[in-house]
């Protein structure tokens, strides 16, 4: 999420895609492929942001909720949802994670000078979860800090089960 | 990484000559007589040297050239193999390694080296036996020998040099040669890079009949050699010496003819590589990844013809699953590699441990046949030295207090392994003064581990030393005492899904169990549903499955447990653990699990029944979640999750105790 997603010019090339009605962008290098809905597997007694884990071609990849992130509703899979399989570097090793998407746009470019930095206050979500903001139009994209929401585990609070009899 | 570079491969033969240098040096240590010993070190010395050269290590070259001179000097029975000039070899053989892998080595250290090594050489020679001076004049008679070889035709396209063979011959005396061309054919019939060539070299020397032997070591598999004394100023020598070589070549004495073909030395055919071929680690990987995908593409195969009504596609599909399955057994075999590699590097780790600490240690290993995956192997290589040096370290007195203690001065570290079902065991045995119960606990209070007074189980306690921060060694030594190494040891043998288990008693040693599966790629698992979930336990963890009838089910609300004849056993309701929050099956049933001698129930809706399972690791984002090692991919494209069973038992194990402490 890196420099390497942008070219000289200074602009972004970047997938967009919608959570709830807000547009998202992830820089377009790191996505390995959109996908329609798969079967999930759920893991009990992982955090919610990352409860389940599905079959990429013969791969074991985690499933994670960027919705739970930015406090929005999970909603209910419509004929437009997605997953987004990107590869993230996780603890120093190149790992391939899906995210769910309600809805995904396309490719695109976003020019530097029409971004700034996520506002420290106003913003109704955490701020250190917000790489940038870009303008498009009346649009407002929100390019979101993988390694600060993935390092969190989107900001989940210990939602391991505890190992308690029953 | 590339495997044709041939810098790559030297350092990876070097590596193996320094190893069995390394193995004979230490067997030498205990048995100095053994000339087979002296034999081999003095082999690898000398490929080790030959090779270096050739692919321009000439420092290791030049140095090792000195080793094996000194060598030489033992292998002529002028010099005992002493103690100290193992020793020195050893330290020696530390800076050839160096140079092999092509670390910064001081020049001056290797002076050093050779200095002790010269210093070993010396002092051992005047305990020699005086006959043995060849190198003065006045030593034995001067022998003339009639010497007849010819190559094999292939011998060329295999890089052996004739030429260098006649140089060696050259430098043991006076030498005329003549070539035998009674093979050469026929122009037309000549293919220029066959050798027909044979030689015959009037050779008059000191030496002795092995030295001329020696000069074709490398080549005598394959060659035909002939040697003859023509006349000879002490018979009697060339006698013993004749026998002493009798293992080499098939000697008949008086006229020594010796012919050696086909029957190769299997040790000098070994040093070579035989006909094992060298493949990258990275490759057998692919090659797993790819079988474990074709296993599970072979499953689905048989799902689909199972539901078809095409009974050829059924046949094909069992004649897939049964291809798939030999496939899959022939490639778990590639991949394992008797666990003698691993243990051998500990016998220089007790020889520098025993030197260091002022102990006098034994190793014994056993079952070094077992076999495990190779990239476990690797993996347990550093666990199993801070254990074997914690055992040295910790475990064994010195021997004064051995002696005190009516115990012989020797202390004896035992490494063995085993395999007992999907499972190996390797045990760390010492028999030392066991582990002080009063002072881990002490120790573990004041590291804040455990609250004071806390009630532990023995096992629990002993759990503590691999606690991360837990040391008991009152002294830091080089060795061990940093407490880093033993809650690195676990976590290690947890990351091979292992456990690790250990007994002590005061005064008479400690045991360190490590059970470790056997492959960490593909296991056979039970699979089992529980609410939507499907899931698989390891089939080598299930001990049996029994139902839960409706009148245990309701007995056992309060208390979890079931009664197995006439045992109770714990049992965990895996709904309740997943919160499938869904109501049970009426028909549940118990999978009773076990690691050893602990056992749980696990308590699922239905058992779906076996399946070979590819382990497929889950990422960091699930590490925390202890419940699950694994996943793994079915056949109808869904993912299932493999269950931790270690961890299920301990938390079997732990419910109960709760269960019992509050009544």
């Amino acid at each position: 999420m890196t420099d390497t997603a942008q070219t000289e010019t200074g602009a972004l090339q970047v997938l967009t895609f919608d959570l709830q009605g807000e547009t998202f962008a992830l820089p377009a290098l790191a996505v390995r492929e959109v996908l329609d809905v798969l079967p999930e597997t759920a893991v009990p007694g992982a955090a919610p942001f990352v409860d389940a884990v599905i079959n990429f071609r013969g791969r074991v990849i985690p499933l994670t909720d960027l919705r739970l992130a930015f406090g929005l509703e999970r909603g209910p899979v419509t004929i437009d949802s997605r997953i987004v399989v990107i590869e993230h570097t996780l603890n120093g090793d190149p790992t391939l994670i899906g995210l769910r998407a309600d809805k995904v746009h396309e490719v695109t470019t976003i020019e530097r000078a029409d971004t700034e930095d996520a506002p420290r206050v106003g913003l109704r979500w955490r701020a250190d979860f917000i790489r940038c903001l870009a303008k498009r139009g009346a649009d407002l994209i929100v390019v979101p800090d993988l390694d600060q929401i993935f390092a969190t585990r989107g900001g989940a609070t210990g939602a391991v089960i505890p190992f308690t009899p029953s | 990484m590339s495997d044709a570079d041939p810098v790559e491969i030297f350092r990876q033969e070097a590596q193996e000559l320094l190893e069995t240098i390394e193995q004979g040096l230490l067997d030498l240590a205990h048995r100095p007589g053994d000339r087979d010993l002296v034999d081999a070190v003095f082999r690898g010395l000398h490929t080790l040297k030959g090779s270096g050269a050739m692919f321009g290590f000439d420092a290791l070259a030049a140095f090792t050239h000195h080793c094996e001179t000194a060598f030489d000097r033992v292998r002529k029975g002028e010099v005992p193999a002493s103690a100290e000039l193992v020793s020195a070899v050893l330290n020696a053989q530390d800076h050839m390694r160096a140079l092999a892998e092509g670390r910064e080595a001081s020049e001056s250290a290797g002076q050093a080296l050779l200095e002790a090594l010269q210093r070993a050489v010396d002092g051992a020679a005047p305990q020699a036996a005086a006959p043995a001076a060849p190198a003065t004049p006045a030593g034995p008679a001067m022998t003339t020998w009639k010497v007849r070889f010819s190559l094999p035709a292939d011998a060329l396209a295999n890089g052996t040099r004739p030429l260098p063979l006649l140089d060696e011959l050259r430098e043991l005396g006076d030498c005329a040669v003549a070539t035998i061309t009674d093979n050469v054919p026929a122009l037309a019939a000549l293919n220029p890079t066959e050798c027909h060539l044979g030689w015959e070299v009037i050779l008059t020397t000191s030496h002795p009949r092995d030295a001329i032997e020696d000069v074709f070591i490398f080549v005598i598999d394959d060659m035909t050699l002939e040697i003859e004394a023509l006349e000879t100023g002490a018979p009697p020598e060339v006698e013993a010496e004749a026998e002493a070589g009798a293992e080499i070549v098939q000697a008949s004495a008086p006229v020594l003819v010796a012919e050696t073909r086909g029957e190769p030395s299997t040790e000098a055919k070994a040093g070579r590589g035989g006909d094992t071929v060298r493949v990258p680690a990275e490759r057998l990987d692919e090659l797993m990844d790819r079988v474990g995908e074709l296993v599970i593409a072979q499953s689905r195969l048989t799902q689909v013809a199972a539901a078809a009504t095409d009974t050829s596609l059924r046949d094909v599909a069992e004649e897939i699953e049964r291809l798939a399955a030999e496939l899959r057994d022939t490639m778990m075999v590639v991949r394992m590699v008797p666990i003698a590699q691993l243990f051998g590097r500990f016998r220089r780790l007790i020889h520098d441990l025993a030197r260091d600490t002022g102990k006098t240690i034994e190793l014994s290993t056993e079952g070094e046949t077992t076999e495990l995956d190779k990239t476990v192997i690797e993996r347990l290589a550093d666990p199993l030295v801070h254990l074997i040096r914690n055992a040295a370290d910790h475990g064994l007195e010195t021997p004064a207090d051995r002696l005190a203690a009516g115990k012989p001065a020797t202390g004896h570290v035992t490494l063995a392994a085993r395999q007992a079902g999907a499972e190996v065991i390797i045990t760390i045995t010492d028999d030392g003064r066991g582990v002080d119960r009063a002072r881990v606990r002490a120790k573990a209070e004041d590291n804040g581990l455990i609250a004071a007074g806390a009630v532990l189980s023995d096992n629990e306690l002993l759990q503590l030393i691999f606690a991360p921060g837990f040391s008991t060694a009152d002294a830091i030594t080089s060795l061990s005492g940093r407490g880093v190494g033993m809650d690195v040891v676990k976590r290690t043998i947890e990351g091979l899904r292992g456990s690790i288990e250990m007994t002590s008693e005061p005064g008479k040693g400690s045991q360190i169990a490590l059970r470790i599966p056997l492959t960490l790629a593909i296991i056979d698992g039970l699979m089992v549903r529980v609410g939507d979930g499907r899931y698989v336990i390891p089939l080598a963890a299930v001990e049996e499955c029994v139902e839960l009838t409706p009148q245990q089910d309701i007995r056992s609300t309060g208390r979890s447990l079931i009664t197995l004849r006439d045992q109770l056993v714990p049992f965990i309701r895996l709904r309740d653990l997943f919160r499938t929050g869904q109501a049970p099956d009426p028909h549940q049933k118990v999978v009773v699990v076990s690691t050893g001698h602990e056992r749980v129930g696990l308590v699922v809706d239905q058992i779906l029944g076996d399946h070979q399972t590819v382990i497929k690791s889950l990422s960091p984002f699930h590490a925390d979640v202890e419940v699950f090692s694994g996943a793994t991919i079915l056949g109808d494209g869904g993912v299932a999750l493999i269950l931790d069973v270690s961890h299920l038992v301990s938390a079997g194990q732990r419910q109960d105790a709760q269960l019992r402490a509050v009544g």
